[in-house]
């Protein structure tokens, strides 16, 4: 009985979100029309909470455990609370974003529910951390305007950071990532990841000569160097390439582009002839079955877990997905994608793709080069990061290690990625001042 | 696109470098198209994988996750082609499952087992035999009852009684019989002896995969033998393509044995073939004009022939197979490139790459895949999932495939197969009989052909019987039987 109404009830899954992220798309078409849009907006939340009920009703069905009902609870007031505390604080937020954020937190929260409650708690507690956090940002950036001068504080603590993790970081699959302080573990490279595109704003924000972009290259390139030696290939891609795009935009050469594409096909054709642990993962990316027993064996089950999945899923808590190594960070897409099917992992990559267009939308509408090359510079972290996890679960490129913003498990990808957008919403109220400033 | 909003200040401050013309926003729409390109290049990904390599996935082994199905659903049967069921799942009043093979050990390898692991079709079809596509109101009726579905039916190529004809022809020899369709790609019949019954594959599970026990092993697509005349097929056409004109000025005087830098090559059993041209030699199989031959050829192009006949890769059939070896180097001596020629040397084969090669010379050079499974239907008879055939493609022209056959009913109609092709139907075909290896005395029975009746189909075949320098029986024989009772 149970498993024929996860049957049914995973189709139903399945449309509401395709109905939120149709929404999420052709609202552009109302642009200009604020109440059109708002109605839009509204209709998104309804399907977001929808979502949110079933998954949760599913996983109360299934152990009939009046926690879960307690839990759901908690975080149905916390997501109204998010929601409203942006409308209110973030005078003027870009609801689309907001809405996409608290979608992916609500899938984030039921994925993660079905497959550790007490990670699931645990995340569920920073998240309440990261939206009081969120509140002091628009307060601190749209008021002040001395941050586009501190660009030797945000190196200096990036590199003490990354330099910290190198020396005294604790390794997980071969990866030095975090750092222990006492109970909790934390993440210092997605934070610095904030902390390095305001650098680099600052850096490129007026002076485009060729002496300072080859120093801020080689302050980037040192960033870069210390994540590879930390052998955390993720984060040192997403470095780079926030580089490069943030390098692009500010110069407008497309040379520079260009260049930059070449160097990293070069450096990772290095990189392959040089350690064993990039070896390890583009055996497994090219054939993982002939590798099954030990590199391949993570990829495999992410794509054991996505073929038989299928389009529209085996129904939440009908599959394995806990059969898969890091399933909670790095493979969440691949739980998505066997429980809730093939429609809406896809819909979730929408949804992120979504947030990157809005993120650079944004930025175009801005003003002052420090703030556009921010967002552009944060948009892209964003982007590289979903494209890196998505990409790896799928095969498309080989596996690096990343979260899924929002969605996977982690105090400090969540904290960060509450920031990243929190700085964003700032922006776009930045970014309605001028705009006003301007009529 | 109205996702970008447009915005035409016209700045003259930090971006001077940048065209007025381009707009202050060109860089990043450049951007955001740059990652629009690689979310739909993930999204068109996707849908290649779930459209072309899921299925490999899904059905592998190690996929644990296809095992959940049968939580809900009861393991669907195999039947042959005319509707004789191979596997079924038998329930018990309790609930309990006993997957049953009514005709025991006849087809052991190609049904194979779903205890201990899974092997043969029960392996390659597991993901199938284990979904259920009953009539949906009746799915609903089972799972409103917690009961579990019927999982789907597989419908195989296999023939009953070509199965039942091969297993007994082959008697109690170790050895294998293939046969196939070669218009279609249908596989008839696939027998591999030692073999084991999988009803009680549980408690012989010892003694079955011991060390001792090739039984677990299929034969005819695994088994590497050596091809001994067989492989003269190749040779034959490697040099009617070398000598495209003037072939058939070939000529040699066989006295029973070649000798080449004090290494003689041998006739079987000494004989002395006298005068013969190039077909009398390929019927006689004689292994010294074979030796002779093979010093006359091109190595690259040899070598480059052996690649196009499918040797050294993997065959194109979604079953367990092994690769065939074609190992000559350059740098071998006369001795090897002489063994090689007439079917010894390194060279090795399974029954299933001899027979595709039979079937494509058959089929005007145009090899099919070949397959098992014909089509997948729900419990109630309706079609699922079909199979259509599909071509490997051309591995050797219409003039070569003739010329091939040509010469292969020679054999059958002169040569060394003259126990065929007298009972209303016409054979072509090739006889081996290999050494084990080259120190060795203990001899394989090989044979390798066609048959056609006008009319009506053509069968490939390929037999080999183990050691019949023991037992006695001929391959030839057995393959007559088969073929008999496909007519």
């Amino acid at each position: 009985m149970l498993h024929l109404v996860s049957l049914l009830s995973k189709y139903l899954l399945v449309l509401l979100l395709l109905l939120y992220t149709y929404d999420s798309f052709h609202v552009f078409a109302y642009q200009g029309k604020d109440k059109l849009q708002r109605h839009v907006y509204a209709r998104q939340r309804f399907y977001m909470f929808f979502i949110h009920f079933v998954g949760f009703g599913l996983l109360f069905l299934k152990e009939y455990n009046i926690q879960i009902i307690g839990f759901y609870l908690m975080q149905v007031i916390l997501f109204a609370a998010i929601l409203a505390i942006y409308r209110f604080f973030y005078e003027k937020t870009s609801e689309l974003l907001l809405n996409n954020m608290v979608l992916l937190l609500m899938v984030g929260m039921v994925m993660l529910t079905r497959l550790n409650f007490d990670h699931a708690w645990k995340q569920f507690l920073i998240l309440i951390a990261a939206t009081v956090v969120s509140l002091f940002i628009p307060l601190i950036l749209a008021k002040n305007q001395g941050f586009r001068n501190l660009k030797y504080w945000y190196y200096g603590v990036s590199i003490i950071g990354l330099l910290l993790v190198l020396i005294i970081g604790a390794v997980s699959y071969g990866a030095k990532l975090s750092i222990s302080l006492g109970p909790v573990s934390i993440q210092p490279s997605e934070f610095i990841k904030i902390l390095y595109v305001f650098f680099l704003a600052s850096m490129l924000r007026e002076d485009v000569s060729f002496t300072n972009l080859a120093i801020t290259a080689v302050m980037a390139g040192v960033l870069v160097l210390i994540l590879v030696a930390s052998k955390d290939l993720g984060s040192a891609l997403i470095f780079y390439l926030a580089f490069l795009m943030m390098l692009y935009v500010a110069t407008g050469k497309k040379q520079y582009l260009f260049l930059g594409i070449v160097f990293l096909v070069v450096a990772s054709v290095a990189g392959y002839y040089l350690f064993s642990h990039v070896q390890t993962r583009v055996i497994a990316w090219i054939n993982p079955l002939s590798v099954i027993d030990d590199k391949g064996y993570q990829i495999c089950k992410s794509l054991f877990a996505i073929g038989t999945g299928g389009w529209f899923g085996l129904g939440l808590n009908q599959g394995l997905p806990n059969t898969i190594p890091v399933v909670e960070q790095d493979f969440i897409f691949s739980a998505i994608a066997e429980e809730l099917g093939g429609v809406f992992a896809l819909c979730i990559l929408a949804v992120c793709a979504n947030c990157f267009f809005m993120i650079i939308n944004v930025a175009m509408g801005l003003k002052e080069q420090f703030y556009r090359l921010v967002a552009l510079g944060l948009g892209c972290v964003y982007g590289v990061q979903v494209i890196l996890t998505v990409g790896g679960a799928i095969k498309f490129i080989p596996s690096t290690g990343v979260t899924l913003p929002f969605v996977s498990y982690g105090g400090s990808s969540l904290m960060a990625s509450m920031l990243t957008f929190a700085v964003v919403q700032a922006l776009y109220i930045v970014k309605s001042d001028e705009s006003e400033k301007a009529k | 696109m109205s996702l970008f909003s447009k915005q035409d200040n016209q700045e003259k401050d930090s971006t001077k470098k940048v065209k007025k013309s381009k707009g202050r926003n060109h860089e990043y729409v450049v951007v955001m198209y740059l990652f629009l390109a690689i979310f739909v290049g993930i999204i068109l990904y996707y849908i290649y994988f779930m459209a072309f390599q899921r299925d490999t996935f899904i059905n592998n082994p190690y996929n644990s996750l296809q095992n959940l199905f049968g939580e809900h659903v009861v393991r669907g049967e195999i039947t042959d082609c005319d509707g004789n069921v191979l596997a079924k799942t038998k329930v018990g009043e309790n609930g309990q499952e006993t997957r049953v093979y009514p005709y025991e050990n006849l087809f052991a390898h190609v049904v194979g087992f779903s205890t201990n692991g899974k092997s043969g079709l029960e392996n390659v079809e597991n993901f199938e035999l284990l979904r259920s596509h009953e009539f949906f109101l009746e799915q609903f009726a089972d799972q409103m009852n917690d009961e579990k579905s019927q999982g789907d039916r597989v419908v195989t190529t296999l023939d009953l009684s070509i199965q039942q004809t091969a297993y007994n022809a082959l008697g109690s020899c170790d050895g294998a019989v293939y046969v196939m369709e070669p218009q279609t790609g249908k596989i008839l019949a696939m027998v591999s002896k030692p073999d084991f019954n999988p009803n009680t594959i549980e408690e012989d599970w010892e003694s079955v995969s011991g060390e001792e026990s090739t039984a677990l092993f299929n034969r005819a697509t695994q088994g590497q033998y050596a091809p001994g005349s067989v492989f003269k097929m190749v040779t034959l056409l490697e040099y009617y393509r070398e000598h495209p004109l003037d072939y058939m000025n070939y000529s040699y005087q066989c006295e029973g044995g070649i000798t080449v830098e004090d290494q003689t090559i041998h006739c079987a059993g000494n004989k002395a073939h006298g005068q013969e041209d190039l077909k009398q030699s390929f019927a006689n199989s004689c292994n010294a004009s074979f030796s002779n031959i093979g010093l006359q050829l091109d190595y690259q192009k040899y070598k480059a022939l052996t690649d196009s006949l499918l040797f050294n890769k993997d065959l194109p059939i979604d079953f367990i197979s092994s690769q065939s070896r074609f190992a000559l180097k350059e740098s071998d001596n006369d001795f090897m490139v002489m063994s090689t020629a007439m079917g010894q040397g390194k060279t090795l084969v399974s029954p299933l790459h001899m027979a595709l090669l039979a079937s494509a010379i058959s089929n005007d050079g145009v090899l099919m895949r070949p397959y098992l499974v014909d089509h997948t239907e729900n419990a109630d008879g309706i079609v699922v999932r079909t199979q259509k055939p599909s071509q490997y493609g051309s591995i050797m022209s219409k003039e070569e495939a003739d010329f091939l056959e040509e010469y292969m009913l020679e054999v059958v109609n002169t040569g060394t197969a003259t126990a065929l092709g007298r009972d209303g139907y016409d054979v072509a075909g090739k006889t081996g009989t290999a050494q084990v290896s080259d120190t060795s005395d203990t001899t394989n029975s090989w044979f390798v052909g066609y048959a056609t009746k006008e009319d009506q189909r053509t069968v490939a075949i390929a037999v080999v019987v183990e050691r019949n320098n023991e037992n006695g029986v001929s391959a030839v024989n057995v393959a007559k039987q088969v073929l008999d009772s496909c007519f």
